[in-house]
């Protein structure tokens, strides 16, 4: 029997019980679809995680005081002890670096903001000017933190774009003066809207120098260092001397951690694709039981069939035929419902990414591939058992309905 | 040029063994015409689907053109079947979704004949049936009768040697019971060997050859001059 005709028997098979077929392929196609749309909103968290990372800077290597042996997310917080703490100099001491481009000091605390009548409790981010270019900032107004020694606490600040509005709605700010903690600061710039980055909106804080930061908060420790590499191929090297220059200025103590945006971007990558796929896993699933209604269908088609099969093989059809054909409806009915479950998912992922346009959804290729071969998988060995039944019939037993 | 030698049919039905056919002796020349009477349960269908090659027998051989079959595979008994022999039932056992055509085409799709020559043939023998109306009719369109040719129609497309027919006539009114047999004589006639199956001693003594059957044997076996 030819190709063609083997498919064509088989589509008019599938086309003698339209409503089977039609149920069947639904329970295919929405398999496949979730497979789709599930790794495709997996896919989506992962490349929103990456995206929110560049925004962050590019080529960073981020000191921080306290040792953890794994390099993963939020070090010095499951140790015990309260680690040495990174001074103005130490960060001074790190520009020393061949490899370093700028670096950023960092110092975070709150304080209650106010103007006149009005106040507010607020994040106060202490740094120094290169903070703008590392972590890729723009300013709205005025001027960023002025450059000098580090160990200047002047009374400057640079307000996010929403305390400006709050303090000073649509009134100069830049030049005005406003009191955070017990020390009045002048405001010398606005930083334009950044938008929420891992979770810390720039909108919302205020900015100044690292000294003042310290004297405010009456600290002396640094909460991080960021240092920006000179380029990609500097990263490996600068994270190196770092370690290096801080070891020998805490007098032989390996007390910080040293990562690279680079590792803490892979850790991530790692556990959201772990994710997406144990998802796309589990929607398989689903895969497996329209495998199985399948093979149900499949059976009782042998079943409402069995006269015709007889006459197939009274007509001269050997038994490898009639499993042929049985095959061919088989991978007819999930071949279409597959197909149909991809432009459903797709269909799908496209009124998300219409829903969420910041959230970058797109089912990936990988996904797209397993699903098919899952569906296709799932429909072709679910039909052997009822294949091999139909072409094992007795051909005098079947003719009489048996 | 069938021949069965000492075959018996023997089946299991729990711990009982039923002899359908015992120690059976049969040629069947090319283009005869033979019909097979007897009882009910004296083994008739079980001869047809023995010599149809649908069934296999428990002992004894079977020689299909002087060539021993009994022991061919179920694939090669197949295409022997698809080459040579053409069934006509009772209950016509046409594929209710295809089509009066579809259903003669069936055989040379199964045989992998290509399309552009199986129309032609199928066209044909709808024409020479009387089909011609009918032809896009699906089987639950078509009176008895025409199910019927449709049927015969399908067992001849392939050119089999040998047509078995059980009980063609049983399902149909006389007239039409009539004007199928004709058919089949006429398709005799042209040279194929003819079997039928039949309750019906009017219609079993047209034959020129008539075996009656009882209890799994052949109890008579007459000949009438051509
Ligand atoms: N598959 C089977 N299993 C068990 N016994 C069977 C089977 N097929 C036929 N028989 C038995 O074999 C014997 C002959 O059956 P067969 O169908 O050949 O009779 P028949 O002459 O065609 O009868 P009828 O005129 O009623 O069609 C019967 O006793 C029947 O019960
Ligand atoms: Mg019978």
């Amino acid at each position: 029997m030819r190709l063609t005709d083997t498919i064509q028997f088989a589509s008019s098979s599938l086309r003698g019980s339209p409503t089977r077929t039609v149920l069947m392929m639904l329970a295919m196609s929405i398999g496949v679809a979730a497979v789709v749309v599930l790794t495709a909103l997996g896919e989506g968290a992962r490349r929103y995680v990456v995206n929110q990372f560049s925004s962050l800077g590019t080529n960073l290597v981020i000191v921080l005081p306290g040792r953890t042996e794994t390099a993963g997310v939020g070090p010095g917080m499951m140790t015990g002890q309260t680690p040495r703490d990174i001074t103005l100099d130490d960060a001074e001491a790190l520009l020393r670096s061949p490899a370093v481009s700028r670096i950023a000091a960092l110092t975070v605390g709150s304080a209650t903001l106010s103007l006149d009548a009005l106040n507010r409790d607020v994040v106060v981010l202490g740094s120094t000017p290169s903070l703008l270019e590392v972590r890729h900032m723009k300013m709205a107004l005025g001027r960023f933190l002025p450059p000098g020694d580090i160990h200047d606490s002047a009374s400057v600040c640079v307000l996010g774009i929403k305390l400006k509005q709050e303090l000073f709605g649509n009134d100069q700010a830049v030049g005005q003066w406003v009191r955070l903690g017990d020390r009045r600061f002048r405001v010398i710039g606005v930083m334009a809207s950044q938008g929420e980055s891992m979770g810390f909106n720039t909108d919302e804080v205020v900015i100044v120098p690292v000294a003042s930061a310290h004297q405010l908060f009456n600290t002396s420790g640094l909460f991080r260092v960021l240092l920006e590499a000179k380029n990609r191929d500097y990263i490996e090297q600068l994270k190196h001397d770092a370690e290096e220059i801080m070891f020998q200025r805490h007098s032989g103590d390996r007390d910080v951690t040293v990562i690279t945006q680079d590792a803490i971007l892979a850790t991530f990558d790692r556990i959201l694709m772990a994710l997406t796929m144990a998802v796309g896993g589990i929607a398989a699933i689903s895969l497996a039981v329209a495998g199985v209604l399948i093979m149900n269908v499949m059976l009782i088609a042998v079943a409402q069939r069995v006269k015709e099969i007889g006459l197939l093989k009274a007509l001269g059809a050997p038994g490898r035929q009639i499993r042929n054909l049985f095959f061919a409806e088989a991978v007819l009915l999930s071949g279409i419902g597959c197909l149909a479950g991809l432009a459903l998912g797709y269909l799908g992922s496209a009124v998300i990414g219409q829903i969420y346009p910041n959230f970058p959804v797109s089912p990936p290729w990988w996904s797209v591939l397993a699903a098919s071969a899952t569906a296709l998988g799932t429909g072709i060995l679910f039909s052997v058992w009822p294949a091999r039944r139909a072409a094992r019939l007795d051909p005098v037993a079947a003719l009489a309905g048996k | 040029m069938i021949e069965l030698q000492n075959v018996s049919r023997i089946f299991s039905v729990g711990d009982q063994e039923v002899a359908a056919l015992r120690d059976i002796n049969l040629k069947l020349g090319d283009g005869e015409y033979l019909s097979i009477m007897g009882p009910s349960g004296s083994g008739k269908s079980t001869m047809l689907n023995l010599l149809g090659l649908l069934d296999r027998a428990s002992s004894g051989n079977y020689l299909l053109d002087g060539g021993n079959v009994t022991d061919l595979s179920d694939a090669e008994l197949a295409r022997v079947r698809s080459e040579k022999i053409g069934f006509v039932f009772q209950s016509f056992h046409l594929v209710p979704r295809l089509t009066a055509a579809e259903n003669i085409e069936l055989p040379m799709m199964l045989a992998g004949i290509p399309a552009e020559e199986r129309k032609p043939r199928v066209a044909r023998l709808i024409e020479s049936y009387g089909l011609g109306a009918r032809a896009d009719h699906r089987p639950d369109q078509l009176s008895g009768g025409q199910r019927q040719r449709v049927a015969i129609a399908r067992a001849t497309v392939m050119n089999p040697t040998v047509l078995l027919a059980d009980e063609p006539t049983g399902n149909l009114d006389r007239t039409t019971g009539w004007e199928v047999l004709k058919l089949l004589e006429g398709l005799q006639e042209q040279g194929i060997s003819l079997v039928i199956v039949t309750h019906d001693a009017e219609i079993g003594a047209r034959a020129r050859r008539r075996i009656h059957m009882l209890d799994g044997r052949i109890l008579s076996d007459e000949s009438s001059g051509a």
